[in-house]
């Protein structure tokens, strides 16, 4: 079965074509204006971006030239970062990081995906309380949760050993706005497509996954990059539920590490570094679908 | 028995939604009716429950919210005070910033990238940085003040400028999605619509007042109940930005779910910090509706 459909990527054709400037609106006006909104950005860039090279720079510099005030270091150094490795379990976070983002992201891509397509194309008794009862949720806020949730999982040992890692991912492992994201992108694929499957003999599990999932590849692919970076930096809960070092996630790990360091700034901008500077260079590899990505589903939803 | 394919489809559709509806229920309702029940008893989280109390927490709340110097009141006033201040600073310059960035053409990925940046990375990341930003005499803002001629700032050390200072960080930290919804929501905008106006004589600052700014009503509106919801929520930057994490100097900083969090997970207070939670549930509900109400106009052209 061949097909040209592919709903995600005409979206985000459509953004990019948004993104390219009107070409004649810059056309006609030059100089001034143009210059003054470059020179605006440019100032405005530089204080985004000057705390993170401040971090970077302070944190291959030897200590005591954290004192001398010049901007650059005079004798770059990775030995903070060979301390730091040392004296922290910041391997170790990382690894509980990645598992719990793993868990949640696989998790919330199979089941919003599947959810939101039940959503939009079956008909079903019960269908509006069940979507009045998922988009409710929206308005809890989980800091309400958490009492319940932590009570949850001692009830049910999940805040102790490996089953932390499941303690840290379970409220997330399915989302209610990732779950509409997909339900609205299922609009653009067509119930012809899934009918002439039905007629060919294929089941329903295999219509959706081997026909309608592929066709909403880009805004999944959306969805798994946003689920992952805000499992990624999550806080409160794991903060919460991880209750000995080995089990923190980055972010935890990192509060924890301030207390051990108090005014070593070098090794603070250090260990900010290793938290961060992967993260980073993700958003950078996949800036573009992400910045798409982000645009899609703030328009759509 | 043979069953007609509405049937199947009903059948195969709850097969679909099954986890789902279990997370749901387990994960999100079961646990919202508890944290009401927590509020009203004295609770015991590792016991799993606690004597009835009635309205006790909250009468606690609104006695220790009398009282002089109060963590409760501080938390709540600084909570709307993050809100009022984020806020529309953020709105504001990110919808200068998109506007800017839809004037040009080269270096616009740059600059969207830059903008961006912040908000992927973690907010404990982002509060060391900054802390270490804002330190007197060694940090880069006070020597940066230092070379102008102009006199040192305390920032977070001072309880007249910490609370202004990390919004300042949270705006910074936000300010790229705004951004980026923005910008989608200008290129949207169709360019027929402004040269029509100009040929009837309009010049720029009508053409933002009466169709830029209508037009992306939707957008504001959506980006201001997002953007208040997650002031209403501030938690990790306070936490990590402030002495020992307990939201100073002289409770300055705190918010509600600082209190939270310290009530329920540092003295254990669980019923108290519950009925703090609910609390700002209502709150955020309150806000929430009263902005739709209030904001959202339909614009036809």
């Amino acid at each position: 079965m061949t097909t040209s459909v592919e709903i995600g990527t005409q979206d985000s054709l459509q953004i990019a074509e948004h993104f390219k400037p009107a070409q004649g609106r810059s056309r006609r006006r030059f100089t001034w204006t143009l210059l003054l909104a470059y020179l605006l950005l440019a100032i405005g860039g530089v204080c985004m971006v000057t705390p993170f090279i401040w971090m970077i720079l302070t944190s291959v510099k030897p200590a005591p030239e954290l004192v001398d005030f010049a901007f650059f270091p005079e004798n770059p150094t990775l030995q903070n970062y060979l301390n730091v490795l040392n004296t922290s379990s910041f391997e170790r976070w990382y690894l509980n990081s990645i598992i719990v983002a793993i868990i949640s992201t696989t998790s919330v891509v199979f089941f919003d995906t599947l959810v939101g397509y039940t959503l939009n194309k079956f008909e079903f008794p019960g269908k509006n309380i069940i979507f009045v009862g998922m988009l409710g949720t929206l308005m809890i806020p989980t800091e309400m949760l958490i009492i319940p949730w932590f009570t949850m999982s001692v009830n049910w040992s999940w805040h102790i050993g490996y089953a932390q890692y499941w303690g840290i991912a379970f409220p997330g492992v399915i989302t209610a706005a990732g779950i509409f994201l997909m339900r609205q992108f299922f609009d653009g694929v067509p119930n012809e497509l899934l009918d002439a499957a039905r007629i060919d003999g294929m089941n329903e599990f295999g219509i959706w996954w081997r026909i309608a999932a592929p066709l909403v590849k880009p805004a999944i692919a959306a969805l798994a990059i946003f689920n992952f970076i805000g499992n990624w930096n999550a806080y409160l809960w794991p903060l919460i539920l991880a209750n000995s070092r080995e089990f923190y996630t980055l972010p935890v790990g990192l509060s924890f590490f301030r207390g051990e360091s108090t005014t070593h700034w070098e090794k603070i901008m250090t260990a900010a570094s290793l938290a961060s500077i992967p993260l980073l260079i993700v958003f950078l590899v996949f800036q573009r679908q992400i910045i798409r990505g982000i645009a899609l589903t703030g328009l759509k939803g | 028995m043979r069953l007609t394919l509405h049937q199947r489809q009903i059948i195969w559709a709850y097969i679909f939604m099954s986890v789902a509806l279990v997370f749901f229920v387990i994960i999100r309702w079961y646990p919202t009716i508890l944290a009401f029940n927590v509020s009203f008893r004295d609770w015991n989280v590792f016991e799993g429950s606690g004597p009835w109390v009635g309205l006790e927490n909250y009468q606690e709340i609104w006695q220790d919210a009398g009282k002089p110097r109060s963590s409760v009141t501080a938390a709540f006033s600084n909570t709307v005070r993050y809100v009022l201040f984020g806020v529309p600073s953020q709105l504001v310059l990110a919808l200068a910033i998109a506007l800017l960035l839809a004037q040009i053409r080269r270096l616009s990925a740059v600059f969207r990238v830059a903008y961006f940046a912040p908000y992927v990375t973690s907010a404990v990341a982002v509060a060391f940085v900054w802390n270490w930003l804002y330190q007197p005499e060694t940090g880069l803002i006070n020597q940066g003040l230092d070379l102008v001629g102009l006199p040192q700032q305390p920032f977070t050390k001072s309880p007249a400028q910490a609370l202004p200072s990390i919004t300042a960080v949270a705006v910074w930290q936000n300010l790229g999605f705004a951004v980026i919804i923005f910008l989608a929501g200008i290129q949207q905008i169709p360019s027929h619509y402004y040269e029509a106006a100009r040929i009837d004589g309009a010049n720029a600052w009508q053409l933002f007042w009466r169709i830029t700014l209508p037009l992306l009503n939707p957008i504001i509106v959506y980006l201001t109940v997002l953007g208040t919801i997650s002031y209403l929520r501030l938690f990790a930057l306070v936490q990590n930005m402030s002495p020992q994490g307990t939201g100073g100097p002289l409770k300055s900083t705190t918010t509600v779910v600082l209190e939270v969090y310290r009530e329920g997970f540092s003295s254990y207070k669980m019923g108290y910090a519950g009925a703090l939670t609910v609390l700002l549930f209502f709150l955020i509900l309150l806000i929430t509706i009263i902005q739709l109400r209030f904001f959202s106009r339909r614009v036809e052209y």
